[in-house]
């Protein structure tokens, strides 16, 4: 598999997905 | 006193920006400019000149945003660092933050002076340097997305998380 990094938007779509599951992790586990 | 927090967040959003406007200058614009260039023999004027002023900026701005945030944070650093309730969002923004200074001076920094000449490195070494600096520069923009995400809603709006 390639690594996302190496590409422009693979790391921008990676940042995306990280903030959703960093949003719902702080919502449902740290409020 | 307000005037250390309000200072403190005017230094944070300055510095902040010029880090952060660097990192994406180096992602969306460098990169794929030296691809360009090397391909006809002009990546010398980039990794000359260019590279090593955005780099100087790019690395002091970094510590620059962290005390400034360290700063706003005051009394609530430990709270934000250890997620408290209430906290958790601006901390989760802060260790963000926090990671992608190591980044910095850890990895990016080193492996940039080898690729540009500022430190003595075999070219097998530079390769080497040229993918980490690559990576971990690709993992700091990727942070960033949600650093920015929580820094904006985590504290100083209030708006996501109804803190």
């Amino acid at each position: 598999m390639k690594n996302p990094l190496d590409s422009l938007w693979g790391t921008v779509v990676c940042g995306v997905i990280l903030t959703a599951v960093l949003y719902l992790a702080v919502k449902n586990f740290l409020m | 006193m307000d005037l250390v927090p309000a200072i403190a967040r005017w230094v944070h959003f300055l510095a902040g920006v010029m880090w952060v406007g660097l990192l994406y200058y180096f992602n969306f614009v460098q990169i794929p400019a030296l691809k360009a260039a090397a391909a006809d023999g002009t990546a010398a004027g980039i990794t000359k000149h260019v590279a090593p002023r955005a780099l100087l900026y790019f690395r002091w701005s970094s510590i620059v945003t962290w005390l400034a945030g360290a700063a706003i944070l005051g009394g609530n650093f430990v709270g934000a660092f250890t997620l408290q309730k209430g906290l958790a969002g601006i901390g989760i923004g802060a260790w963000l933050g926090t990671i992608m200074l190591i980044n910095v001076w850890a990895l990016i920094w080193p492996n940039q002076q080898k690729i540009l000449g500022l430190k003595p490195a075999t070219d097998e070494e530079k390769n080497k340097a040229r993918r980490v600096a690559l990576l971990t520069s690709r993992a700091n923009m990727m942070l960033s997305i949600p650093m920015l995400f929580f820094m904006a809603g985590g504290w100083s709006h209030r708006a996501l998380f109804g803190l």
